[in-house]
C-alpha cells in the first residue's frame, strides 16, 4: 500500500515494521532527517509559535534560502517550551553547535538568511546553542551566546514527556523512532506479558497527570481484570482550564509518543480499540494526530499484527464540542458514545462499565506520553524522581504575570518558589508576587507564604489547591482575589452541565454573591455562606467538576480573607481592581500638563490647560484605567 | 441478605438493593427530588446526599445511586448531611419559590425561607419527565437543552414534537406542575383522519386497538376514566411496571 504523507513528507517511507532490521533502517533515514549534511533550519510552529508570528518567518526562510542554497533544508518542529521567546528558530550546521534566535520576525529571518550560509552567528538574536556531539570531548560553544542548558529557565528543568517537542518533526514517524521511539513497545510486544508491564508501571509510581492524580498502574489492573472481552483505551485530550496547554503541545509535538503510549496499554490491559477525545478547539493538534495515526497506521505500528505480531490494536480520534465538563470521564465517555456531554454517578467506575458498558481505561495525554519513557528507561528510574508519594515529573504551563511564560517539565517536588523565580524570572515591572492558582478552575491560589511548598499531590491539596492537569497562573499584586474567584466561576457557570443541582443552583448563588461583593454591595455574612455553599458543593455534587468548582472561592477566602474583608467592610479594593470601589485622581504635585491623558480618555473626564494640574471628573470617569496606564509622571492615582 | 446499619439500626435487604431503598424499607426517611420507582437512579437533586462509612473511608454519597455492601454505617442525620441538605433546599426554594411541591419538601426537612434571591423558576429540573417520555413512554419526545443555568426541558428545538404521542406521563410525573401538554400537541392529533384516530392507550400499546371516539379529550372520556382507576396510576407507567415483572431473572 503506497500513502502519500502530505507535501512536505517527500521521504520514501522505509516499508513497514516487523523486525529490528526495519527499526535500525526507519532510525538511519530519521537521523539523516534531524541531522542532514546540510545546513538546517527549524522553526517552532506549534500554536504558540503562530500565534506569535512563526508562519512569516518559515514563509520568509524558505524562500530566502530556497533562491540562496536549494538543498539547504527548512524544517517545522513543536514548541520547545520557551514561549515567550517564541518565534524561535533553531539553525544546524554540520559538524557546529546549533544557535537558537529567539522573537524572529519575518524581516529578521530574511536578514539571518544572508549570514546563515557562510556560518554566520548574529550573537544579538541568539538565544542560545546547543551542542550534543557525543564524541567524549567537552561540548562546543559561541562565546557571547550561553548554551541552553544554562539558561535559568532549563537548569532546573528535567525532560522526560517533553523530551522530543520542539526537537523533532511532529509528523515525521523517521525522526521519532530516530529519537528513541518505538523502542518501548518493540519491547513490550516482542517479550513482555501484560504482568510484567503494568508491574511495571506500578512500580515507576506513574499517577494520573489530568488531575485527580490516581496511580495509572493500578487503573490499568483493575481495567484488565474488569469482566467482557471488549475493553477500550481512551486518551482525554479534551484539556479544557483556562491558561492549560500541556496537552496541546504534546498533541502538536509528540503525536506519535501518545499513540505509542495508548498502544502499550492497549496491550498491557487486553483492548483491541482506542478512542482519542480531542477538543475542536485545537486544530493543529488534530491535524498533527491525524497525519500520525495515519503514518502509524500504513507502517504496522497500528491496526492488525502490530509490528510483526499477532496483536491488533486501533485507534479513532473523535472531536469533542468544546464543552468543559467533558473532561470528566463519565461525561467524555457520554460524549463519544453520542449522547450529551452529562457526568453520570459513579461507580461503577469506568474500568467496570465504560464505553458502552464495556471496561474502559480513560487516561490523560501526559499520562500517556510518559508511559513508553518509562519502559524504556525503567520505572525505578522514574520512580527515583519526584517525591514519596509523587513521582517523576509533571509538565506545568506557566503563564500570567510572570517573565518567562512557557512550558516546563520539573521533577516532582521542587517548590513554587523555585518555579516563579529560578524558572519563571519573576514578575515583570519588579512588581510584588500575591498568589499562583494550580490546577485551573477547580484549583486553588496559594500566596506568598506558601512559596516554599514541595509540588505534589498532597501538598497541593493540604494548600487547598490541587495539581490538576498543570496548569500555573502567577498574579501581581495588581490582582484582586475576590475578582481572580468571580472570573473562574462566571467560568464554571458557563461549563457546568446543570445536572445536579448542588453544581447548578451552588455556582450561580456563589457567583451573584461574589459579584455583590465586587460591585461592593457586600453583606457582612456573606463570606460565611460562600463557606457553606462551598462546603455542601464539595459534599453534594454529582461529579468532580460541581465537587471542586468552590475551591477558587474557598482557597482565596482561606488565604486571602482580609481582601475580602477590605471589600466588604471597608468597600475598598486593594488591588485597585474592581471597577465600582476605585477612583482616579492626579496628584496636583506632580502633573506637568501634558495633556496625554486627555487625549486618551473616552469619556472625556480630565481637564485642564497645557504645563497646568489637571482633574478627573469623575461623574463622567467610567474607570477604565487609560490615564493610569499613560501618564508617565505617574501622577494619577488609584485609590 | 446484606445488612447495613442506618441511623444506628441494623436493615437487612436484598443485594443491588440502593441505601436509599433500604433505608426506606426500614420506615427511615430521606428526601428525593428526582427519584420514581419506575425509573432508573439519576443522583441529580444530590437532596438523598447521607454519610456513608466504608471501612476506612467516611464519605458524603447520594443514597439513590449508592449500592448496599454488607457492613456499610449509614447516617441520614450527620452534621454535613443537615448542612449541606438545608442549604440545597434553600436554594431550591429560591429557584422555584412558588411550587407547592417545593415548598412542601422544604417545609418537611425544617426549611422555610431562603436567604437568596428569588428566581421564580417553575421547573426543578429534577429530568422525571424527561426519563418517563425515554424510559416508560419509549418515546424520547422530549430532552433538557442548553448548558449549567439556562438548563431546560423541551421539545427539540421547542417545536412541536412528531415523536410525543400526547400519553401525558410526563405531566403526569412532574412534581412541579411546570410540566403541561401544549394545546397544539393535541391539535395536531385532532387533525388526524380515520384508522390514523389512535387511542393513547393504543399507542402506549396498552391496548391492541382502540380508536378515539372522543375527539382527544380525555378528561371526558369514560374509557379513560375507567383505565385510569384500574391502573391507578398513569397507564404508561402501569405498561412499564408490567413489563418489567414479565421480564425473566437472569439465570
Amino acid at each position: 500500500m503506497v500513502l502519500n504523507f502530505g507535501e512536505k513528507q517527500d521521504m520514501k517511507a522505509p516499508g513497514p515494521i516487523t523486525g529490528v532490521e526495519d527499526l535500525k533502517r526507519w532510525k538511519e533515514e530519521g537521523l539523516r532527517s534531524i541531522s542532514p549534511e546540510v545546513v538546517k533550519v527549524t522553526v517552532g510552529m506549534a500554536t504558540c509559535g503562530l500565534a506569535s508570528g512563526a508562519q512569516s518567518v518559515f514563509d520568509a526562510l524558505a524562500e530566502e534560502l530556497g533562491k540562496a542554497s536549494p538543498e539547504a533544508v527548512v524544517a517545522k518542529t513543536g514548541c520547545m517550551g520557551f514561549c515567550e521567546m517564541e518565534p524561535i528558530v533553531e539553525v544546524r550546521h554540520p559538524g557546529r553547535p546549533r544557535v537558537i534566535y529567539r522573537e524572529m520576525t519575518g524581516e529578521k529571518a530574511r536578514k539571518l538568511v544572508a549570514g546563515i550560509l557562510d556560518g554566520d552567528v548574529n550573537k544579538q538574536w541568539a538565544l542560545a546553542t546547543v551542542d550534543e556531539s557525543s564524541n567524549g570531548s567537552p561540548p562546543a560553544t559561541i562565546e557571547g551566546i550561553p548554551r541552553l542548558c544554562d539558561l535559568p529557565f532549563y537548569q532546573k528543568q528535567k525532560k522526560i514527556t517533553l523530551a522530543r517537542c520542539g526537537q523533532i518533526d511532529p509528523e515525521n514517524l523517521a525522526e521519532y523512532i530516530a529519537a528513541g521511539g518505538y523502542s518501548a513497545l518493540w519491547q513490550a510486544v516482542r517479550g513482555k506479558t501484560s504482568d510484567e508491564i503494568i508491574a511495571e508501571i506500578e512500580r515507576s509510581g506513574l499517577r494520573g497527570r489530568g488531575g485527580a492524580g490516581f496511580p495509572t498502574g493500578r487503573k490499568w489492573r483493575f481495567t484488565r481484570g474488569a469482566a467482557g472481552d471488549r475493553k477500550f483505551v481512551v486518551c482525554n485530550a479534551d484539556e479544557g482550564d483556562p491558561g492549560a496547554y500541556m496537552d496541546r503541545s504534546l498533541l502538536e509535538g509528540d503525536p506519535f509518543a501518545i499513540l505509542e503510549g495508548m498502544t502499550i496499554g492497549a496491550y498491557a490491559i487486553g483492548a483491541r480499540e482506542g478512542f482519542i477525545y480531542v477538543r475542536d478547539e485545537y486544530p493543529l493538534a488534530i491535524e498533527k494526530l491525524e497525519k500520525a495515526v495515519v503514518q502509524a497506521w500504513a507502517c504496522g505500528l497500528l491496526g492488525g499484527n502490530i509490528m510483526g505480531t499477532d496483536f491488533s490494536f486501533d485507534v479513532r480520534l473523535i472531536r469533542g464540542g468544546g464543552a468543559f465538563v467533558c473532561g470528566e470521564e463519565t461525561a467524555l465517555i457520554a460524549s463519544i458514545e453520542g449522547r450529551p456531554g452529562e457526568p453520570r454517578q459513579r461507580p461503577p467506575f469506568p474500568a467496570e462499565k465504560g464505553l458502552w458498558g464495556k471496561p474502559t481505561n480513560i487516561n490523560n495525554v501526559e499520562t500517556w506520553a510518559t508511559v513508553p519513557w518509562i519502559l524504556a528507561h525503567g520505572a525505578d528510574e522514574y520512580g527515583g524522581l519526584g517525591t514519596e508519594t509523587s513521582k517523576g515529573t509533571k509538565v506545568f504551563s506557566v503563564v500570567g504575570k510572570i517573565n518567562n511564560t512557557g512550558l516546563i517539565e520539573v521533577p516532582m517536588g521542587i517548590t513554587l518558589r523555585e518555579i516563579v523565580y529560578d524558572i519563571g524570572d519573576g514578575i515583570p515591572g519588579g512588581k510584588k508576587f500575591k498568589a499562583i492558582q494550580t490546577g485551573g478552575p477547580s484549583g486553588g491560589c496559594i500566596p506568598e507564604e506558601l512559596l516554599d511548598l514541595p509540588v505534589d499531590y498532597e501538598s497541593l491539596t493540604r494548600a487547598g489547591a490541587i495539581m490538576g492537569s498543570g496548569g500555573m497562573i502567577v498574579m501581581d499584586e495588581e490582582t484582586c482575589m475576590v475578582d481572580v474567584a468571580r472570573y473562574f466561576l462566571e467560568f464554571l457557570k458557563e461549563e457546568s452541565c446543570g445536572k445536579c443541582a448542588p453544581c447548578r443552583e451552588g455556582i450561580d448563588r456563589a457567583l451573584e454573591i461574589l459579584q455583590r461583593i465586587c460591585r461592593g454591595k457586600g453583606e457582612e455574612d456573606d463570606i460565611q455562606t460562600l463557606e457553606a455553599i462551598g462546603r455542601m458543593m464539595q459534599g453534594f455534587a454529582l461529579c468532580a467538576l460541581g465537587a471542586t468548582a468552590s475551591n477558587p472561592v474557598l482557597s482565596t477566602i482561606r488565604h486571602f480573607r482580609d481582601e475580602y474583608q477590605a471589600h466588604i467592610q471597608d468597600g475598598r479594593c486593594p488591588a485597585g481592581v474592581c471597577r465600582e470601589l476605585i477612583r482616579y485622581r492626579i496628584d496636583r504635585e506632580k502633573c506637568n500638563g501634558c495633556t496625554l491623558c486627555v487625549k486618551v480618555c473616552p469619556q472625556q473626564a480630565i481637564t485642564g490647560e497645557k504645563k497646568e494640574a489637571h482633574v478627573v471628573n469623575e461623574a463622567r470617569c467610567v474607570k477604565c484605567g487609560m490615564c493610569y496606564e499613560v501618564c508617565k509622571q505617574g501622577a494619577i492615582e488609584k485609590e | 441478605m446484606i445488612s447495613l446499619r442506618i441511623d444506628g439500626r441494623t436493615v437487612e435487604v436484598e443485594p443491588e438493593t440502593t441505601v436509599l431503598d433500604a433505608a426506606r424499607s426500614a420506615g427511615i426517611a430521606i428526601a428525593t427530588l428526582c427519584d420514581h420507582q419506575s425509573l432508573g437512579a439519576y443522583g441529580a437533586c444530590r437532596l438523598c446526599t447521607v454519610e456513608i462509612t466504608d471501612g476506612p473511608k467516611t464519605t458524603l454519597q447520594a443514597s439513590c445511586c449508592y449500592p448496599v455492601k454488607e457492613g456499610l454505617v449509614v447516617r441520614t442525620d450527620a452534621p454535613a448531611v443537615v448542612e449541606g441538605r438545608t442549604l440545597l433546599l434553600q436554594l431550591l426554594l429560591a429557584r422555584c419559590p412558588d411550587v407547592p411541591a417545593v415548598r412542601e419538601l422544604a417545609e418537611e426537612w425544617g426549611v422555610r425561607d431562603t436567604p437568596f434571591t428569588r428566581k421564580n423558576e417553575d421547573c426543578v429540573l429534577c429530568g422525571l419527565c424527561v426519563r418517563a417520555c425515554e424510559q416508560v413512554v419509549g418515546a424520547e419526545a422530549i430532552g433538557f437543552s442548553g448548558r449549567g443555568t439556562s438548563r431546560q426541558v423541551g421539545t427539540p428545538f421547542n417545536f412541536t414534537s412528531d415523536a410525543c404521542l400526547a400519553c401525558g406521563a410526563c405531566t403526569y410525573v412532574c412534581p412541579t406542575g411546570r410540566m403541561q401538554m401544549e394545546a397544539e400537541t393535541v391539535a395536531r392529533f385532532r387533525k388526524r383522519i380515520g384508522t390514523e384516530r389512535k387511542c393513547r392507550y393504543m399507542l402506549m400499546g396498552v391496548v391492541d386497538s382502540k380508536l378515539c371516539p372522543n375527539n382527544y379529550d380525555c378528561r371526558r372520556c369514560a374509557f379513560d376514566h375507567a383505565m385510569e382507576y384500574r391502573f391507578g396510576t398513569h397507564p404508561a407507567f402501569a405498561v412499564a411496571a408490567a413489563r418489567v415483572k414479565e421480564t425473566p431473572a437472569p439465570a
